[in-house]
């Protein structure tokens, strides 16, 4: 393999893409939402269960389709945000994600990347009120499905 | 039977400054012609020569150079309706691109025309630009919008027609001419005289049609066609609508301002004639000086000999890409398709196909094709897409085939 595709598609990733964590679907989830990538067509719907103090993300699974880089950017985004609060990772900076995938990304993969975190976000939106994610913040009015 | 000419892609390549440079330290393999083309130097030449000697704003100075840039934009509306064979130049509109002619029949045609219980009727084959304008209008009249499905070859079940006119009255028929998604080549002349017994106007997207075979409106019936210069060798910026005359005068404008005007007062603004009327603004002065310029090119080379090299590319690449362990194609058999393949390959998503591939020098599309109906008939989110035009050689199909081998690799 040359060097190029060494970097870009290295054995973490495509571990994930393999061994997707936490896929799957949560039935009465305490919150979901359904994000698209229109460059693509690629969906994904993220389902939250809260735990008993109604804040501290219990269980969060994902479902839908993506290339190699959405699916295991949002498998990394399930361990990472299991066990943290609604606030907490409506705040997380996106830096945090794109270092845990840890290969530079064009614009274009940008975006297959963050598919999963935006989703999340907005769904802790719908279901907490917490701030939208870069690029929707100030779009309240906006239908989000 | 007369021998099909015969273009030399090698030779031609050389017309072609971008090919002057490698991708990733290999050599640049471009099948996404049908996204957009590449440009030859006869095209930039001309543009750049406008620019040094002949720039000004058309239409209004008296003085030599806005009377030479007049010339030369006209000059250039001309070589569009020869190429288009128009019985007037006046029914040729310049337009940024392909979409923005479609809109302009969808706004200034379906605002005044159409009404509920009226039907548009597309194919589930369309280019979003073909098919969310329509929908809008219908939405905003209360006329419906009724799709031509597929058939298992990627071509169009034409024995739905008869329910679809017992639906509704059938006022608008629009589809495309080439697929840019399937290659699929689709029998215009037919549903333009299918449209034309239902009292409805027929609507042409010839944006992958026009690069690839000879268009004749007149021959094909049809009363609106829509071309896309960036995917014929101009310049992004310059389209043209061409329209039949009767239409055209009687639609309200679809952009009003400065130019498309006869006479402006507080109470009342009448317009100009056409094809002024539908060309509010300045016009993309330079952009369709290098149209006309791509159309010389495309002419010089023949249209016939450019459509017979695009089969024999795609019959060579459903031959070589069938024989890679894995791959799903897309569409028609080659002899009924232009040069044009859709591909899946195993379960690998195309971001990641093209990615890899673009590793490799390979550029070729990957996503929706803005075809989400189509792809949500193949069941599909995205596929692969190459695309081939007059530049295009087998050895950028063969180091395709390679690439696709070493993508295996990364996912097996």
């Amino acid at each position: 393999m040359d060097a190029g595709l060494e970097s870009l598609y290295r054995e973490v990733i495509l571990d994930h893409y393999k061994n997707p964590r936490g896929h799957g679907v949560i039935e009465h989830a305490d919150a979901e939402a359904e994000g698209q990538n229109p460059l693509c067509g690629d969906e994904v719907s993220i389902y939250v269960a809260f735990g008993e103090d109604g804040e501290t993300i219990d269980e969060v699974k994902f479902s839908g389709r993506g290339c190699a880089i959405s699916q295991a950017a949002t498998s990394m985004l399930m361990e990472m945000t299991k066990g943290r609060t609604a606030d907490d990772v409506a705040s997380l900076d996106k830096e945090e994600l794109l270092a845990e995938i840890g290969v530079p990304l064009t614009p274009v993969r940008l975006k297959c990347a963050m598919l999963g975190l935006t989703t999340l976000k907005v769904a802790l939106h719908k279901a907490k009120g917490t701030p939208l994610p870069d690029g929707l913040a100030g779009f309240d009015d906006l239908e989000l499905t | 039977m007369n021998a099909v000419p015969k273009l030399n892609a090698h030779t031609l390549r050389a017309d072609f400054p971008i090919f002057e440079q490698q991708m990733h330290g290999k050599p640049l393999a471009f099948l996404d012609s049908a996204a957009s083309s590449q440009k030859p130097r006869q095209v930039l030449d001309a543009m750049t020569e406008f620019y040094e000697t002949s720039y000004a704003n058309v239409h209004r100075g008296v003085y030599v150079l806005a009377e030479r840039a007049t010339e030369a934009l006209e000059h250039a509306r001309e070589r569009v309706r020869a190429f288009l064979n128009a019985p007037d130049v006046r029914e040729v509109i310049f337009t940024r691109n392909a979409t923005e002619g479609i809109n302009l029949v969808a706004y200034a045609w379906g605002l005044s025309n159409l009404g509920p219980g009226d039907l548009v009727v597309v194919t589930e084959l369309e280019h979003h630009s073909n098919f969310v304008p329509w929908q809008f209008i219908a939405g905003k009249t209360g006329a419906e919008v009724r799709m031509i499905p597929l058939d298992e070859h990627g071509e169009l079940d034409l024995s739905v027609l008869e329910g679809i006119a017992h639906d509704g009255r059938v006022k608008v028929v629009a589809t495309n001419l080439i697929s840019n998604s399937l290659g699929t080549i689709n029998p215009v002349a037919k549903l333009a005289e299918w449209a034309h017994a239902q009292g409805a106007i027929y609507v042409c997207d010839a944006a992958q049609g026009a690069p690839h075979t000879k268009i004749d409106v007149q021959a094909l019936g049809v009363d609106f066609l829509a071309i896309s210069g960036h995917k014929m060798c101009g310049p992004s910026g310059a389209s043209a609508l061409w329209g039949r005359a009767e239409l055209l005068q009687a639609m309200d404008p679809f952009m009003t301002g400065g130019h498309m005007i006869n006479s402006v007062r507080l109470e009342k603004t009448t317009w100009g004639e056409l094809p002024h009327k539908f060309e509010a603004g300045t016009a993309p002065m330079a952009e369709a000086v290098g149209l006309g310029a791509a159309i010389d090119y495309l002419e010089a080379i023949g249209l016939d000999a450019i459509e017979a090299h695009e089969h024999e590319l795609a019959a060579y690449a459903l031959g070589r890409l069938g024989d890679v362990p894995g791959i799903k194609l897309y569409g028609p058999p080659a002899d009924r398709r232009a040069g044009i393949v859709s591909f899946n390959f195993e379960d690998i998503h195309p971001h990641d196909v093209a990615q890899i591939l673009d590793l490799q020098g390979v550029a070729i599309r990957a996503g929706h094709h803005c075809c989400q109906p189509l792809m949500q008939k193949l069941g599909v989110a995205a596929t692969n897409r190459a695309s081939f035009y007059l530049y295009t050689i087998p050895e950028e199909i063969d180091q395709l085939v390679d690439g696709l081998h070493a993508v295996r690799k990364v996912f097996a």
